[in-house]
């Protein structure tokens, strides 16, 4: 099995996992019926990209194992999702906070990727790209709404940004894996894309007249498995049935 | 990009035209241009599908359709999901567009309009009741992951408008 692979695939699959898991926590639960059907839109799109992605792992992986079981059945040390993605649906600014932080990078992410020398990966991004540049538009219009809306909205979003800032810079380490694919013209190498992340970052928020950060610390460890403390409360929920009732389907 | 033409056995044609897309009935999934391919080898065919959006769920629901349309026709069937190239407005037929309207779903607008018009910055999608472009986005996601949703000012009916995907 191409290990540096299987695991490289993970590390994007498992962000769009997670996020996709927590946007669609909010499926009747969205502050109005727009946004409520936008969130479980975006989610409906990362995990039908999961799904590529996934069946992509078990095919490489090669032991009857199918999407599902890499979805449903790996503990919590196992994911390789970054912080940012699994933190909670605290209110509506975090979920928009939390959205523009990840699709700005995604979205220069998968433009790399498109030019990988793994055709299936290339594939994927292709198909992505056109989705998430809608994510985009969308998250980044609701910053500029809140920031530059009431008083209200905009010491939310504001509060959203201070506390979730510090999860921005993982999304440019590298595992092993990362390193490894990047040398083999696979993997995008992240680190040429942080300049240009944090000025699309600084610009949006200066439209949206908020302040940036100046964080000197930031989290990381989700890329090791080593998680916040909400991401197994949000496994429970997701795994709950596969684990009550195993290799149900649907 | 290249787009590469479909390349469908004349003789299917016809059975694949009757087979529609479960959201937009009205819609053949060959006007959608989700049949990339489909060739005959002895009574198996052999179709290759590609999704509009990565998590649509028709997906699932198409392949069965022609799996039972071509059944009836004498055909075993082998469905493939193909992800390239990726699928884009651009394959919807003039008859595609065309129904799309009548069913009341505004067809989609070239890359740099739709843009415009999903930002709020132009009035340009008209209005599937009475044709004014007096219209307002009222939500870029709408009832599927192909639609965004729209209100009328002029007859302040409530339409979805099928996003430009490119």
């Amino acid at each position: 099995m191409k290990v540096d692979l299987y695991n490289y695939i993970l590390g994007i699959a498992d962000n769009s996992l997670i996020l996709g898991q927590r946007l669609g926590e909010l499926c009747g639960h969205g502050p109005n019926l727009e946004t409520d059907i936008a969130c479980t839109n975006i989610s409906l799109d990362l995990l039908g990209q999961v799904r590529s992605y996934y069946q992509y792992a078990a095919k490489i992986k090669n032991d009857n194992s199918t999407e599902d079981d890499i979805a449903f059945l790996r503990k919590e040390r196992d994911y390789v999702n970054v912080l940012l993605v699994e933190q909670p649906n605290t209110d509506f600014a975090y979920v928009i906070v939390r959205q523009f932080l990840f699709d700005t990078f995604y979205y220069e992410f998968l433009n790399e990727l498109q030019k990988s020398h793994d055709v299936t990966l290339a594939a994927i991004a292709h198909k992505s790209i056109k989705e998430v540049s809608y994510h985009q538009r969308f998250s980044s219009d609701w910053i500029k709404r809140l920031g530059d809306g009431t008083s209200e909205s905009h010491q939310k979003v504001q509060a959203a940004v201070n506390d979730l800032f510090m999860y921005t810079d993982e999304l440019f380490h590298q595992t092993d894996a990362d390193i490894a694919m990047i040398a083999d013209g696979i993997g995008v190498d992240t680190g040429l894309l942080k300049a240009n992340y944090y000025s699309k970052i600084t610009k949006i928020l200066e439209e949206a007249t908020l302040q940036v950060p100046e964080h000197k610390y930031f989290h990381k460890g989700g890329k090791q498995g080593i998680h916040t403390e909400h991401l197994g409360y949000l496994l429970a929920d997701m795994q709950y049935m596969q684990r009550t009732y195993p290799n149900m389907e649907w | 990009m290249v787009v590469t033409a479909q390349n469908i056995d004349k003789k299917l044609h016809r059975i694949l035209e009757g087979v529609s897309d479960p959201e937009i009935p009205v819609l053949s999934i060959m006007d959608m241009g989700v049949v990339r391919s489909a060739k005959v080898n002895n009574d198996n065919v052999h179709v290759k599908i590609t999704p509009t959006y990565s998590g649509c769920p028709a997906m699932d629901v198409i392949g069965d359709d022609i799996t039972k349309a071509l059944k009836e026709a004498g055909y075993t069937t082998t469905i493939e999901l193909v992800l390239t190239p990726a699928w884009t407005t651009d394959w919807i037929t003039t008859k595609g567009r065309q129904a799309l309207e009548d069913y009341g779903i505004a067809p989609p607008l070239d890359a740099v309009t739709d843009k415009e018009a999903l930002l709020g910055n132009k009035q340009v999608v008209k209005c599937t009741n009475c044709g004014s472009v007096e219209t307002r986005l009222v939500s870029q996601f709408g009832s599927t992951a192909c639609k965004a949703l729209f209100k009328c000012e002029n007859c302040q009916e409530p339409f979805d408008y099928f996003k430009c995907l490119k």
